[in-house]
């Protein structure tokens, strides 16, 4: 397995970055963790002729917790599951990044990658979108923020433009006392979720996300609402009205939709015994 | 496509080279620098069997590009052996502990091991499993290497004698 | 003198002989990343091989363009069948007497076969290469089932000998079918089962699966054409076997090959069969000049080297009320794939599958096993098991826990109920083979004791209570198993491959300040070679095994042997090890008598030395004696102290074991927890239990991979499912428990040093033990069988299908 050739480039600025990005085009794609790019690099899936690594670029770094709670995009799972001032803002991130791959891939595996590539494999849209997280594009026309719930459009298709990039995610303070849990099934360490489910509740409601059950995350608003109500049968019916699971070697759809539910109402339980 | 300059500090020595942008850095270490110790298992960054450290990090070599680790201080299994060209304290505790068999993933577990306890000195079991849940290993059980991980955490603690 | 003299033990203990946990000499290398596997190998000017490979599991190739792909910078070669049809090595025997193609000839027949070779100067040259040779490709009807591919209207896979009636296992009755291997007595056991009380009869499936040693396959050629010498690194369990096919198959001379393995990163079977990258590599090496590397990656190692199992069991077992069993008949469909490269000894197609009657004194038997072709990869190959054994012990023990359910008798009484008694030894068993010796009533007790087995009974019956009551959702399964393996291929009277006889080898050479080389036909990849065969030759012969170097895998170096794999090191070379150190020690007992004076039959062996008679005083150790080998001038007695021995065993060894596994199963989400394991080896004498152990941990892993989710699935258009290993199930330390291990020691009799290996037990027990625990969990709803491997959607239908998700 070997990648095709390529022209890489390290920008140490985010202009530099989005000025290459508008420069190259479609021939060219930003790496991050390159845990989800390499892979398909090597598969020959993706080829592109050029690669911008965002490693030296020192804006996309860090994590601040003031007003907001602000990721840079290279924020790797390991610095993200480290930082104990964010555990203890936003205990749901933690939880949910260490179901995320496994330890190397934690190293090196980017915030900024897992939320910006589509992929509805991944861990981190679906929590963002039951978080209520926005995330900060830059291209060539300035930036602006899109929110996770209106980011996701298909596989692999995002309300992000070819020549932007993900610069950071800025997730609310979740309210004092809110319960949370992240429910993942998986077949072993390393695998996506066979089913996931990310719920809070507080005192301003409750949200739902669900991973890995359609081609894009699902965050359901009927859910949320269900449960505040504190309906949680409501709830599960309406998350599971709303996702669409297709077969794979984790099993049939049948299949996925009743995990989908137990993994949903666990989450469900695990967040109501741990509201404040 | 042309060559890149890379350089970088492997086993505490600085190596400099041209490479082609797109070799992977367990391509690099093995075939450039002829450090054969990390091994290539799955090619699809499951198997930790190329796992090396770079600046601190357990990092599998065949999921980065040389690039990537351009400027960085890299660390194999071969630089763990102590200065004296005796084996390390984890190497030590796999081979007391019978924590290998085939050979072939033990660079990769040691190189993992070695970042763990740095991490964390005192892990439970639990932790040294879920810790070393990036590598595969198709012939031990994993049990004498969670074994070997916890004595030589112990060794290292000062609570136990490293010799037989 | 005795303050002078260690004693016995004392002297016995330093030699780190039998019994002793020595720790192994190959760590050294290992830990520090100093060994030599096949792709560390560089050689001056060496080129790199890579496949073009068939995405398609059925089709005519039309045409093949590779000019595109030559003007690759740094590509020296694209070899095609056109290339290789002139020297005759487009195709290639197999190991069962059939032919594969090397590369493709005119069609493809599995998904991954092997189209086109390119050769370039380095690997990612190579790979730039692959993706621009053009083939044009003709689909054809693909089957992937068995049973579909024997219908009459199948499409026929094997053009080349779809005319042929006869096959190299007798007659073939239909153009995709290989074989029919029949074993036993039909006619007495259909009688037996008409009569019966009872019968029970399942369906039993055994999935097709991979060996996937961490370390993939591959190979260094290299020809040199100033001395006309061949020389290959490889991956090989058996490197004097692939010398002798290579020579046959090239021309070339058997004494201008040398074959050597380096070391080997796990083989499970892998390793054993002859694969076209092999070939390719020295062709290419020959029509270059220079040395050719071929390292396969991992998608190609699933998809196209050595599958393992796929067996579809149809079996019938009877027996009185009362639980006693009166005889056994068993079906098998056999899915081969596309070429039957089975790695079976030549006179038995389906392996030893016939010591399916298992542990068990059953008066009657009878088995057929059908070959059968289909558009899948060819294999076949025992994956850490003994030719076919392991679906034999699955076979057995799955039909005991069905039978038990019928019966309503509990399943650990039924056993022993039918247990072969000790008494019985040896033992003939109704399909044929002489079991050498057993214990399993004593090792069963142990076992059950161990693991508090009513306790564990009544537990799950609370359980199930509690389910039904709704307090819990999670159930309780105990996974019993009692296997007997049969290892140790075997009486060169039975058993060859590709017509050499399957014995193995030892030569023994004593160095004059007393310290030595051994060199076997045997090659480790694991098992810790080095380290226990020291130990065998320690205790023969008396010099510490830490002065006792092994080597292994050098056809050039090593006498003859036919390699490792089937849990046969031990019980065939460690035998031939232990008879050369016998020789070595008969010669040393002259030359001891003749430095102390006496006549030989006056001096008596003492752990490292000979002592004369009456008075061990007076004595010569084996360092004095191998010093006088090569310094005196001894009357009658040429210098030196050299011994070789090959051995062929009188039988098989018959290893056997009791397992018992608690598992908890997430009814809801087909989870299982596994809560508990505990596994009674007996292997006979024990050479190392330090390594004994740690194969049983490593074996009962890859039984836990094969129970629970490790599979080769295709689709019905046979493309693989599971090529990576993110889908094809390899667990982590994460999901994989802590293991409990026990041991009871039953000598074989024939054996040297009576014993009789360990690798594969583990992996043989342990399926079925898992499988039983997850079958047993849903036993009191009315559940009897499930098909592995047990990952969660297929445990999760269980429940469903009985109702229990409401």
């Amino acid at each position: 397995m070997i990648p095709g050739a390529f022209e890489y480039h390290r920008p140490e600025t985010l202009g530099e970055a989005t000025g290459l990005l508008s420069q190259l085009g479609d021939s060219a794609r930003v790496l991050a963790g390159g845990h989800s790019l390499i892979p398909m690099m090597k598969l020959r899936m993706a080829a592109p002729e050029h690669l911008i690594d965002l490693a030296a670029i020192a804006d996309l770094r860090g994590i601040a917790v003031g007003d907001d709670i602000r990721i840079g995009a290279m924020v790797t799972q390991a610095e993200l599951i480290a930082h104990d001032g964010l555990a203890a803002a936003c205990p749901l991130l933690r939880e949910a990044a260490l179901q995320i791959a496994d330890p190397q891939v934690r190293y090196v595996g980017t915030v900024g990658g897992n939320v910006a590539n589509g992929d509805p494999g991944n861990d981190m849209p679906g929590l963002m979108q039951c978080l209520g997280a926005r995330y900060s594009l830059a291209g060539p026309g300035g930036t602006r923020e899109v929110a996770a719930r209106d980011f996701y459009i298909s596989a692999y298709e995002t309300a992000r433009a070819d020549d932007e990039i993900l610069t950071g995610i800025l997730v609310p303070h979740p309210a004092p006392g809110t319960g949370y849990a992240y429910e993942k099934q998986k077949r072993k360490i390393g695998d996506y979720a066979t089913a996931a489910a990310a719920v809070t509740i507080g005192r301003n409601g409750a949200s739902v996300a669900m991973t890995n059950l359609a081609d894009r995350p699902i965050w359901s608003e009927a859910a949320g609402k269900a449960l505040a109500a504190g309906d949680a049968a409501g709830a599960v019916a309406a998350a599971l009205a709303e996702i669409d699971p297709g077969d794979d070697n984790r099993g049939p759809a049948e299949f996925k939709r009743h995990v989908a539910g137990v993994m949903l109402r666990r989450a469900i339980d695990r967040a109501r015994a741990r509201m404040g | 496509m042309a060559k890149m300059h890379v350089k970088m500090t492997v086993n505490g020595t600085q190596v400099e080279a041209l490479a082609e942008p797109r070799t992977l850095l367990i391509h690099f270490l093995r075939e450039e620098l002829g450090i054969t110790g990390p091994h290539i298992g799955c090619e699809t960054s499951h198997c930790g069997a190329c796992t090396v450290d770079v600046d601190g990090r357990s990092v599998k070599s065949c999921t980065m590009f040389v690039g990537q680790a351009n400027g960085a201080s890299v660390t194999t299994v071969e630089g763990l052996v102590n200065p004296d060209g005796s084996l390390g304290v984890l190497q030590e505790m796999f081979r007391e502990h019978h924590g290998l068999q085939c050979g072939f993933c033990t660079p990769g577990m040691i190189t993992r091991a070695h970042r763990l306890l740095q991490e964390n000195p005192n892990p439970s079991e639990e932790e040294v499993r879920f810790g070393m849940s990036g590598n595969l290993c198709r012939c031990t059980g994993y049990q004498n290497i969670v074994k070997a991980i916890m004595a030589a955490a112990a060794v290292l603690r000062g609570e136990k004698e490293a010799a037989e | 003198m005795n303050e002078i003299t260690p004693t016995p033990a004392e002297r016995a203990e330093k030699l780190k002989g039998l019994g002793s946990s020595r720790k192994r000499v190959e760590d050294v290398r290992f830990t520090q990343g100093k060994g030599n596997y096949v792709d560390d190998i560089k050689l001056p000017g060496m080129l790199f091989g890579d496949f073009v490979r068939s995405p398609y599991a059925h089709a005519r190739v039309v045409s093949i363009d590779a000019e595109a792909a030559k003007q690759v910078p740094g590509v020296v070669a694209v070899l095609t069948a056109a290339d290789l049809a002139p020297l005759g090595l487009h195709w290639m025997p197999t190991l069962a007497g059939d032919k594969q193609m090397v590369l493709a000839d005119g069609k493809v027949l599995f998904q991954g076969q092997e189209v086109a070779f390119v050769v370039a100067t380095d690997r990612y040259a190579a790979a730039d290469a692959v993706e621009l040779v053009e083939v044009d490709y003709e689909e054809l009807p693909v089957v992937t089932d068995p049973f579909k591919a024997l219908e009459p209207d199948a499409p026929v896979l094997r053009e080349d000998i779809a005319d042929q009636k006869e096959g190299a296992h007798g007659a073939r009755r239909h153009h995709n079918h290989i074989f029919t291997w029949e074993q036993g007595d039909r006619e007495a056991t259909e009688k037996v089962l008409a009569e019966a009380d009872v019968v029970a009869e399942e369906m039993i499936y055994y999935h097709r699966t991979h060996p996937c040693p961490l370390e993939t396959c591959g190979c260094v050629a290299s020809m040199d054409k100033v001395n006309g010498k061949l020389t290959v690194w490889g991956t090989f369990q058996a490197p004097h076997a692939v010398r002798t096919v290579a020579s046959l198959i090239s021309g070339i001379a058997e004494h201008n090959i040398r074959i050597i393995s380096p070391d080997i990163g796990g083989g499970f079977g892998n390793k054993v069969g002859v694969y076209p990258g092999y070939i390719c590599s020295i062709v290419a090496s020959i029509v270059t000049g220079k040395p050719v590397k071929w390292v396969e990656d991992r998608m190609e190692n699933l998809m196209a080297t050595a599958f393992a199992r796929d067996y579809w069991m149809q079996g019938k077992i009877a027996a009185t009320k009362d639980g006693r069993i009166t005889g056994l008949w068993c079906h098998v469909t056999a899915d081969h794939g596309g070429f039957d490269a089975c790695a079976d000894p030549t006179k038995f197609p389906a392996g030893f599958f016939n010591i399916c009657t298992g542990s068990y004194d059953i008066p009657v038997a009878w088995l057929a096993v059908d070959g059968v072709y289909t558009n899948k990869a060819p294999g076949g190959v025992a994956y850490r098991c003994s030719f076919r054994v392991t679906e034999a012990a699955y076979l057995i023990e799955r039909m005991i826990e069905v039978l038990a359910i019928k019966l309503g008798i509990d399943a650990a009484e039924l056993r022993r109920k039918n247990f072969i008694r000790k008494d019985q030894f040896p033992y003939r068993s109704a399909l044929g083979w002489e079991y050498d010796s057993g214990d399993y009533h004593t090792a069963w007790d142990k076992a059950l004791a161990a693991v508090g087995y009513e306790d564990l009974r009544a537990e799950q019956a609370d359980r199930v209570e509690s389910f039904r009551r709704g307090e819990t959702r999670k159930l309780m399964g105990v996974g019993l198993t009692f296997f007997t393996e049969i290892v140790g291929a075997g009486p060169v009277k039975n058993c060859d491959i590709l017509g050499l006889g399957m014995f193995d080898s030892c030569e023994i050479r004593i160095h004059p300040t007393g310290s030595a080389i051994a060199r076997l036909g045997t090659i480790s990849q694991g098992q810790g070679h080095a380290t226990t065969f020291a130990q065998i030759l320690a205790s023969e012969i008396g010099i510490p095994a830490d002065n006792i170097t092994i080597e292994e895998g050098d056809t050039d170096t090593a006498p003859y042997g036919l390699g490792t794999y089937g849990s046969r090191s031990t019980p065939v070379a460690g035998a031939a090890t232990a008879m050369a150190g016998r020789k070595i020690r008969a010669k040393a007992q002259m030359i001891a008598a003749y430095l102390l004076e006496v006549h030989d039959d006056d001096v008596e062996w003492d752990v490292d030395r000979f002592v004369v008679k009456g008075a061990p005083e007076r004595f010569k150790a084996m360092a004095e004696i191998a010093f006088a080998a090569y310094n005196q001038a001894i009357p009658g007695i040429e210098p030196g102290l050299e011994a070789v021995s090959y051995y062929d065993p009188p039988n098989m060894t018959y290893p056997f074991g009791a397992y018992v596994c608690v598992v908890d199963v997430d009814v809801d989400t087909g989870q299982v927890d596994i809560r508990r394991f505990y596994a009674l080896d007996d292997c006979g004498t024990r050479i190392n239990p330090m390594i004994i152990e740690g194969q049983v941990h490593g074996g009962l892993t890859e039984a836990l991979a094969i129970a629970m989710g490790q599979e080769i699935a295709y689709d019905e258009l046979g493309n693989v499912k599971t090529g990576t290993l993110m889908d094809f199930f390899v667990p982590t330390a994460w999901e994989t428990p802590h293991y409990e291990t026990d041991w009871t020691t039953t000598p074989s009799p024939h054996h040297p040093i009576g014993a009789k290996g360990v690798g594969e037990s583990p992996n043989v027990g342990g399926v079925p033990c898992f499988s039983n625990a997850v079958n047993d969990a849903f036993r009191a709803f009315g559940h009897v069988h499930a098909h592995m491997p047990h990952d969660h959607w297929r445990v999760w239908k269980i429940a469903h299908d009985l109702g229990l998700h409401g």
